[in-house]
């Protein structure tokens, strides 16, 4: 961030002139926060008013990674779209292919085999454990612990990221999914390695909750920090584990019960005041959640056929009609708006993107807040600039 | 509560409103509410306070972009030609005219149904293409409508900040209309580099030349 305070001299002060400006009368600082600051996750910017350390103003400005994600798929096959979904939410490639194949199931009206619907499961929760482990560390990089838990997080990221490697032949854009169940079938023994990276991660759990979940910095940091409350957070659309975090209880995989969901016995954590801690505390507590669904899907999972027979792969063109398919994905409800006309490409392709939308509330939850704070508040939404400006 | 059924709540509730059903013909079966933009605020305000629908939540708000159609036909129409009336076929032109529509998906959180598909037109694609903002109603569709507002052309009357959100704000065009043509240089846009580069020029003529009034 560029608080140039000596900006007051003429010359260093034409310099900043749009970036920063000085009101002497009320003692503002405007600056603008990014789009190339180490905390923002990426090229996002936050155009921040400053009284003191207080924050009174925060407006986010997108845009910098845009590149319409939707004019592409529209002019292209909706086959050609799958991996161009990988790049969405780059952390969560598989989730965004469930999205997107989900929707275009609704359009066409496939029907998935039961051998790739539990793959599916395990793949999405597997993207949520990663994705969970990683924005804590983050979160924790932006509190001040430099590295340390972050690397624990990645190192356990690794091991997951491997079994997307073996699966997928890919260890980030996967491109996995495909209209009515999966591209390949498991690879012998990925199974048993799946197995036992899901029975040795509860003890990541416990050595991170341990070495977290009590230190005085980070209650100190965090405990009352950026709260949301419910009211708002509805009206404010948003999704996932920050809606949660404020006690509302909304998962969309309870709520749809699309895929397999329904046979699984999870719960869905719910937090109680709503501030950064309890979004902490509701990922901790979604990842073990996670592990329980994994542990019954790599169980319950049998052979069969992984794809529709009557899912056609080349010459795709559904029936004219529109659908809107959506699933939690680990950063809120991502969805997939579709509009077939009767030809090879789709004539709307929207993508509703959570990061984007998650933030419609940055501001209210960061008012009065420090400066310091709001780069802690902002962690905890856990946005991929990919999704947000597509 | 099916679509019919809000469709007739609404028309009791709010005098004058008059939605119409739009079908759909995916096996996704979801059909959709059109609403008339005079009354489209008051019954989207009904659709989220009522206590049976409470659609409390609006999940996605997006865009279409429908272009001018021309249908032909073929019509017998007697003429006199050289004195004796003949039939004589006609191809007649008809233009129905386009246009945008806002599409929202609309959920209950605290009910756990949904979605309810709303969409509203504008009158066509050119110089009429207000529609009233949801944003007052649902804060989620802010940043929404600013993206449709962006990328279609759609102007949403009482939105707050009705900002360009993508695209840069000096740009001109809308690049998801159907009908966009891509500039053939982007550079040729006015962009804030434009101001730059001639300040820097402005400067090295300066400097280049010995009594320092430019070049």
């Amino acid at each position: 961030m560029s608080t140039s305070m000596e900006a007051s001299t003429p010359a260093a002060h034409q310099g900043f002139a749009d970036a920063t400006m000085i009101d002497h009368e009320s003692d503002l600082l405007q600056i603008s926060l990014g789009p190339h600051h180490p905390s923002t996750h990426g090229v996002f910017r936050m155009d921040v008013v400053l009284d003191g350390e207080r924050v009174v103003k925060l407006k986010p400005v997108f845009g910098y990674l845009h590149r319409n994600h939707e004019k592409i798929a529209e002019s292209t096959t909706y086959l050609a779209s799958i991996p161009y979904t990988d790049r969405l939410d780059y952390m969560c490639s598989l989730s965004n292919n469930w999205a997107y194949a989900l929707s275009v199931e609704k359009l066409a009206g496939l029907q998935v085999p039961e051998r790739a619907e539990y793959i599916r499961v395990i793949a999405a929760e597997l993207t949520r454990l990663q994705n969970h482990a990683s924005t804590i560390g983050f979160l924790m990089q932006e509190m001040g612990a430099s590295g340390t838990p972050l690397m624990y997080a990645f190192r356990e990221r690794e091991k997951i990221l491997d079994l997307f490697e073996a699966l997928t032949g890919s260890r980030m854009m996967c491109n996995y999914m495909r209209f009515g169940g999966c591209r390949v079938d498991l690879p012998a023994g990925w199974l048993d390695q799946a197995r036992k990276t899901v029975d040795e991660y509860p003890r990541f759990l416990d050595e991170f909750e341990s070495l977290l979940a009590s230190n005085e910095i980070l209650l100190a940091r965090t405990q009352g920090v950026g709260v949301l409350p419910p009211k708002l957070a509805i009206q404010g659309g948003v999704t996932g584990p920050i809606l949660r975090a404020s006690g509302v209880n909304y998962d969309i995989r309870k709520v749809d019960r699309y895929g397999i969901y329904e046979r699984f016995d999870f719960k869905v954590p719910l937090g109680e005041h709503g501030d950064v801690y309890d979004r902490y505390m509701i990922r901790m507590l979604e990842m073990r959640e996670s592990l329980k669904i994994l542990d019954q899907a790599l169980h319950q999972i049998t052979p069969g056929p992984i794809i529709d027979p009557k899912a056609k792969i080349r010459g795709f063109r559904p029936k004219p009609g529109e659908a809107y398919g959506r699933i939690e994905s680990p950063k809120g409800e991502l969805g997939f708006y579709l509009i077939s006309d009767g030809t090879p490409n789709p004539y709307r392709y929207r993508v509703r993107p959570p990061s984007l939308i998650n933030l419609t509330v940055l501001e209210d939850m960061c008012l009065g807040s420090s400066l310091a704070d709001t780069v802690v508040i902002f962690g905890t939404i856990d946005i991929v600039l990919g999704e947000v400006d597509r | 509560m099916n679509l019919e059924e809000i469709k007739s709540t609404l028309e009791a509730a709010i005098p004058g409103c008059s939605p119409q059903i739009v079908t759909n013909g995916s096996p996704s079966g979801q059909h959709s509410l059109l609403l008339d933009r005079e009354h489209a605020f008051v019954a989207a305000m009904f659709l989220r306070d009522d206590p049976t629908l409470c659609l409390d939540y609006c999940s996605n708000v997006t865009g279409l972009d429908w272009l001018d159609t021309e249908t032909s036909e073929k019509v017998k129409v007697t003429q006199l030609v050289d004195g004796v009336e003949k039939e004589v076929d006609e191809v007649r032109k008809t233009r129905t005219p386009g246009y945008l529509e806002a599409v929202y998906h609309l959920y209950s959180m605290q009910k756990k149904h949904g979605p309810l598909v709303v969409r509203l037109r504008t009158e066509n694609r050119t110089d009429s293409v207000h529609l009233p903002s949801f944003t007052p109603i649902w804060r989620s569709a802010e940043f929404q409508e600013r993206e449709v507002f962006d990328l279609f052309g759609i102007i949403f009357d009482g939105h707050p900040d009705l900002r360009r959100i993508l695209m840069w704000d000096e740009f001109e065009d809308h690049p998801m209309r159907k009908d966009y043509v891509e500039p053939d240089d982007y550079e040729y846009e006015p962009t804030p580099h434009d101001a730059v580069l001639k300040k820097a020029l402005e400067h090295r003529n300066r400097i280049s030349t010995p009594d320092g009034q430019g070049a």
